[in-house]
Parts: C-alpha cells; structure tokens; sequence
C-alpha cells in the first residue's frame, strides 16, 4: 500500500512543481504587456482601494530577461540535480556522495603529514618535537576532554604525565589503550564484606601507601584483602598491569585517597571506560598520539 | 503635435503638456497611448544608450581631481612596501590584515564595524547637507564610468559623433573604433580585477604569476571577474546601475529635506523657456532665461531633464550646472541658471549666507555630533590598542583534581596572540585570590605576529580555600614592555 502511496506523492510534487515553474512564465509573459487607450499614461493596470493606481515605472528589458533565465535555470537545474520527487538527477549528485569526496580530498591533502610519522618508532615519535607539536594538537582535539590539557587527569581519569601506568606504559600498551579503549572494572565488594569489613581493608590499602591507618582494623583488613584482594592486586597490592588493577602501594590515587573515598571504591566497586578510538582516529594519527602519550613521561630529551 | 513614438526619449526642448503628471512620465520615456486604437504596450523598457556630453568646469573638475585621488590611492597603495612586507594586504587566509604598522586581527574585526559605521554616518551627513555627493564624485560606478566615457570620447569623438557612429553601418572603421575601445575598456577592467585581487594576494607575487601564466584557479576567476565587473558595469551599465540596481540612490531621499542642497533648475528665472535671437531682450518676448538649448540634458550622464525637478535618477554629478553656466555665459545671463541650492533657497528666494546657515539644523548637528563621538572612540580605541591578546579557556571536564603533596589544581589553556610583528617573551602570574599560585614555569616566548597554546596549572593546598568557585585573574605581561598587559577573568574551583 504504501508503495502506491509513495509513487503517487513522488509524481505530485514533480507535476506540481514543474506546473508552478511553467505558470511562473506565463504570468510573467501575460504581465509583460498591458493595451492601453485614450491618450492615458500607462498604468500597471492595478487599482486599490478604488482608485489608486500605479504610473508604470518600467525595468529594463533585459531585467525581464533575468526572470526568464530563472525560470530556464530551475529546469535545467531540476533536471541536472534531485529535486522532483524521487528523480536522482541525471548527474547523479547526493549529499553522501560529496561528503565522500570532500573526506577524500581532505584525505589526499592532510594524509601525508601524518603519513610521514607512520614509518618512525614510537620512541623516535616522542623525541621529535615536530611529531610531538602533531601530536599535542590531536591530543587536545580528542584526549584533553577527561585528561585535561596538561595530560595531568582527573578524579577517575588517570594522569598520563606521570610514570604510573594502570595497563602498562610501553607503547603497544599506550597505543592498545587508544585504539580498543579499556574497562577498568572494581566489583563491589560492599554486600560481601560489610561495613565493618569494608573499612578494615580500607584502612589496610592506606597502610600499603603509607597514609596512617588504625592498627587494629590494619590487621583484620589484611586477612580479608588476603582472601578477596589478591587474586587481582596481588599479594603486596602491587596491582596487575594486564588486567589495569592499581598499584595500591604507591601515592596515586585515581579516584582520592581519603578514608571515605577508598570505602566507596571498596564497597561499591568502580566501572571506569575509556572508549575506543579506531573508529574515529586513523591508524597514522593513533600512532601520532601514542608518541606523544609516551612522550609525557620519558625524561626530557638532554640538550646537545 | 504627434505622440513620441514608443518609448523614446523625450526630445529635448518638448512642449509642456496639459497634465504635468503624463508630461513627467512622457519625459521619462516610458511613452503615451496612442489617443485611439488600443496599443500593446510592454512594462519593461529597451535601454536608449545615453551618450553624455563631454563637459568642462568647475564641478568637473572637482570630479576628476577625485578620480585621480582615489584611483592613485587604489592603484598605488598595493604596491608600497612597508618593513619587508606589503603595505596593505587583507590576508585572508591566515587571517590578518596588515594597513601600515597596524596589524589586525579577526579578534579586531570591531574596527571593521566602525569604519561602516563611520561610513554611514558620513553618508548621512553629507547627503544631508549636499544631497547626493558621493554619487555624483566619489562612488566607482561614477568615477569608472568618468574614466571610460574619457576613453570613449577620445577613441569615437564626442556625443554627436558617437550618435552618428552608433547609426551607421558596419564598416572598417566603426569596427576598428569600438574593437579599439573595448580593448583599451577591457584592459582596465583586468588591471583593476588584477589590482583589486593584489590586496588579497600579495601583488608582486602575483605579477610574477601572472607573467608566467601560472596564476591559480581562484585568482584568475577573481582577477577576472573584478575586471568583467569593471567593464561591464562602466562600459555597459553605467546609470543603470544606479536607477536599477544602487540601493543607496534610492534610500538617500530619505535623508534629503528641504534644505538640503540639490542640483535646482530655477523655473521662476527660467521659464517659459524658448529659443531667441542674440541680443534679444528676453523681458519684450515674454520669455525667461532658459534658451532651451538642450545642454543640460545632452550632458546629463542618466539622461534626464533637470528642468523637470528633483528626480530619483539626478546623481548629483553636476554636469548639467557646468554645461548652463557656460551657455549662460555666452548668451550674457548671470550664471546659476541650474546650481547648487536648496529647495527652500529656491522658492524663497534665500541669499547663500541664509542657506548656508540653514545647513546647521538638527539632523545636521545630529549627524556630526554623532559623526565625531565615533571617530573619536575609534581613534582613542586604536591608540590605546595593546598588541597582545590572551583568551583563558578552563578545562571543562577535568574541574579540579587532587594532586600528590595536597593540592587542589585547575588546568588552563591560555591563548596567546602576540599581534606585534615583533618577537617578545611573556611572563604570566595570577592574581586576585592569594591562595592560588602558578604551578611551575610561566614564561612564553612567541615569534611576532604569531599565536601559541599554553598550558598552566595554578593550585592552592586543600583545605586553603572553600569548596566552591573563586575568581581569579591572569595578568600576561611582556617581557620587555610593562605597557603591553593584558588581564583576563576566569574562576579557579574546589570540590
């Protein structure tokens, strides 16, 4: 059914619309021209509110030459491009289709400055300061937003300036991250261990790092971080690159260190993403950005 | 007497009509029904060609001494060199326009809204006080159609002679003299296309380019395109532009008022208007002064009647006060037949001093006033202008963090456009709120006329301030000038 609708709305507004081009034509040929008698000036011929008229104050000819050239110019424009009812044109043009070719050609134009980076190591990247100047404006563009301008982060987004890394900080690590993004999960631990165990752990975790901590509820912390800690922070909680649990023994803290914080974390876990990138960014400009992410936590390179 | 035939011009010197409203239209040429059989008649008008007369005098030469200054001025001024660069060049591309030492900025473009503004208000005023003098001497349409009518009248000879040659036939001749004429017309159209595009493009590089044929796309369509305007529009469209197309001719007349000076025809002295024997004594043979010559209207550059009256088309050129005042004084009249006067100056019969002095009304003062208030804030504005600009724009997401050794910190990203074509080092410090401090280094060296992104980090020890957003200043000062400062708002926040 409603493809007979459809075929039928498509040839309504074509034949409409042609119509009202071919009217528009007529209308003006018919108003081209007015029979005048009795020695009266010309008139447009219109009359208001009685008796008023209108002197005829006429354009030049080629003035109504321009309307004709209009009317032609809509035609051959209906017929070149999409415009009268479901007809594609006989150029076949579509906005996707520019979009393509605009991409394209932006592509052909800005390609080969990141090209000329793809060939070079990562390590190389990050001493280069042309590569690294690339690679501070792409990180603006797409990583400032959560690890602010500085690359310093943010409570829940990690500081990329610094030499702590969650998933590790090479770069196949750094350019991992970038391109399949991460799932920094902390299960809630809250309905297993209850409050008081809860705050037991926390004050042993502030213990590892050496924030000061209660002796008593330290011990009874450490036999329950033995038991539901270790298998991903490990036994010193020293944490597991591999699957981006913290180091707990260290001064980072991704979330806060206060008491109430760690007891929040603990109690009701963490689900932190960091999305993927290689949908938005092509590989040339991922490996750009892993430059310069590795770049933010060697030491400067030594002047010559 | 015979109607005029369809749509021509009214002759010179036609009879005045019983109803002055059809005599104003007929003169107009848009032409009369016949008396009986009803006339197909068009709405649209052919173009008659108007070959004004060349005219000398006072008023003409005022315009050409405004055509040599502005075309100097537009011709030459791309060409001055200035500390190792084009003088004046609007840079569209990486967005500056240099004038001289001035350097402006797309974040200066305020001044560009002053100069329109200053404009219209100098339009007002003027129009005000002389009508329509920016159309009449100044405007390009005016001044091109000056130079090409210059031109035509060198290469085909004056108004009857370019007449004759238009009705004549196709020979050797006539084509000889419209190919010369086309091509010296077209040639200063390109040059002007080519002028006109050396302010966007540096002008002697693209000499060279030219030279070599090598221009590029979008500076050959432009380059010609300038030059096909020119010529069309000088050589082809001339008072069309103006009656047709100019949509200031048509709104000065709401600036006009009655004492405003305008091109007058004194009807009073001159008619009933009729031509006479020399010596005559126009007084015994019940005439006035004006001899009907016709030369009012053979020089008039759009072609009408100022014995008609004030009339939209009038551009205020003045030529026809020229052509009057030199027959005035061949017959032995005073001259100021057609002059400068205002409408009230006319029918009142004012001396020039009382219709100057009505040249200080309100709208007059309105004007001016208004006039010098924003020249005066645009001057102070660019004397007092500092060539450093900052923008702080505060991390969004990234609020306030927690850093090791209890700070809180804030990240900002300043944007600092050093718009001096000078190398200079800026040192930034924060004021406004004690507990804050800059983290780190703070100084930034940018090459002149240059733009760079810095990043600062400002903290306070937690617990120092109250959660919540505090304001705070960055003051970015140069180096080597105190002067050159500047100091931006923005919050620092806690959490």
């Amino acid at each position: 059914m409603s493809q007979f609708t459809s075929a039928f709305w498509d040839f309504y507004i074509a034949i409409l619309t042609i119509i009202s081009i071919v009217a528009c034509g007529v209308l003006l040929k018919m108003q081209s021209v007015r029979k005048v008698t009795d020695g009266k000036a010309v008139t447009t011929g219109h009359t208001w509110d009685g008796d008023l008229g209108e002197y005829n104050n006429p354009l030049p000819r080629w003035w109504m030459w321009l309307f004709y050239i209009t009317i032609a110019f809509g035609l051959v424009y209906l017929y070149l491009y999409p415009g009268l009812g479901s007809y594609k044109g006989s150029l076949g043009w579509t906005q996707l289709g520019q979009l393509d070719e605009e991409i394209a050609a932006a592509e052909k134009e800005y390609g080969p400055i990141f090209q000329k980076f793809t060939g070079q190591d990562v390590a190389a990247l990050a001493a280069d300061p042309a590569a690294r100047a690339v690679g501070q404006k792409l990180f603006l563009n797409h990583c400032a937003q959560c690890h602010a301008s500085d690359a310093g982060g943010s409570k829940g987004f990690p500081n990329l300036s610094d030499r702590d890394w969650l998933y590790g900080g090479t770069p196949e690590t750094i350019k991992a991250s970038i391109t399949e993004g991460r799932n920094g999960i902390m299960p809630p631990f809250g309905p297993a261990l209850g409050e008081q165990g809860t705050k037991d752990v926390a004050h042993y975790v502030m213990s590892l790092s050496g924030l000061t901590s209660d002796s008593l509820r330290r011990a009874r912390g450490r036999e329950i971080f033995a038991q539901s800690c270790v298998a991903c922070h490990g036994p010193q909680g020293k944490g597991n690159p591999a699957l981006g649990a913290p180091n707990l023994t260290d001064q980072t803290w991704l979330y806060g260190s206060g008491e109430p914080t760690i007891i929040e974390t603990i109690s009701q876990g963490r689900n932190n993403q960091m999305p993927a990138h290689k949908a938005l960014l092509n590989e040339a400009k991922i490996h750009l950005l892993t430059g310069y992410v590795f770049g933010l936590s060697q030491p400067p390179p030594k002047a010559k | 007497m015979k109607p005029p035939t369809d749509f021509a011009p009214a002759a010179p010197g036609v009879q005045p009509r019983a109803d002055p409203r059809v005599d104003a239209i007929d003169a107009r040429g848009i032409g009369l029904a016949s008396p009986s059989d009803p006339v197909a008649r068009s709405l649209y008008e052919i173009r008659q060609a108007i070959h004004p007369r060349a005219v000398r005098g006072w008023f003409a030469a005022w315009r050409w001494t405004l055509v040599w200054a502005t075309q100097l001025v537009f011709y030459g001024a791309a060409w001055i060199e200035w500390s190792g660069r084009q003088a004046v060049l609007f840079d569209l591309v990486n967005r500056k326009f240099y004038i001289f030492g001035l350097v402006l900025w797309p974040q200066d473009f305020i001044y560009l809204t002053a100069l329109l503004v200053i404009s219209a208000l100098s339009l007002f005023l003027f129009t005000a006080v002389a009508g329509r003098l920016w159309c009449g001497y100044a405007c390009p349409q005016t001044v091109y159609t000056e130079i090409f009518l210059w031109i035509e009248n060198r290469i085909e000879g004056d108004r009857n002679q370019r007449m004759k040659l238009d009705r004549s036939p196709l020979t050797a001749r006539k084509f000889g003299l419209k190919a010369a004429k086309h091509a010296t017309w077209g040639a200063i159209g390109l040059w002007t296309g080519f002028t006109f595009v050396g302010y966007f493009t540096p002008i002697r590089e693209l000499l060279a380019e030219s030279a070599t044929l090598s221009l590029g796309p979008w500076e050959t369509f432009w380059v010609f395109f300038y030059g096909f305007a020119t010529y069309g529009n000088a050589g082809w469209m001339r008072e069309q532009v103006c009656k047709y197309m100019c949509p200031y001719a048509r709104f000065q007349s709401a600036m006009f008022d009655r004492d405003t000076l305008v091109i007058a025809y004194d009807a009073e002295r001159g008619e009933p208007r009729g031509s006479r024997s020399k010596g005559a004594d126009p007084g015994s043979l019940g005439l006035g002064s004006c001899v009907d010559c016709g030369i009012c209207v053979q020089v008039c550059p759009t072609g009408i009647d100022i014995r008609n009256g004030l009339q939209y088309e009038c551009i205020g050129c003045a030529a026809c006060i020229d052509g009057c005042d030199q027959v005035m004084e061949k017959v032995g009249y005073p001259k100021g037949l057609i002059r400068y006067a205002t409408t009230n100056a006319v029918e009142q019969h004012l001396t020039r001093a009382q219709m100057f002095v009505r040249s200080f009304r309100p709208r007059v003062l309105a004007y001016s006033a208004l006039l010098w208030v924003v020249i005066a804030a645009v001057g102070a504005s660019l004397w007092m202008r500092v060539p450093l600009k900052v923008d702080v724009i505060r991390d969004r997401a990234a609020i306030s963090r927690e850093v090791a050794g209890g700070y809180i910190e804030n990240v900002y990203r300043l944007q600092i456009m050093n718009t001096a074509e000078k190398d200079r080092r800026f040192l930034v410090r924060v004021e406004g709120l004690p507990a804050a401090v800059l983290a780190g280094d703070a100084s930034f060296s940018l090459a002149g006329a240059s733009t760079d992104m810095a990043t600062v980090k400002v903290r306070t020890r937690a617990g120092d301030l109250p959660a919540g957003t505090h304001k705070v200043r960055f003051v970015v000062e140069a180096e080597d000038d105190a002067h050159v400062v500047v100091d931006e708002k923005s919050v620092f926040i806690v959490r």
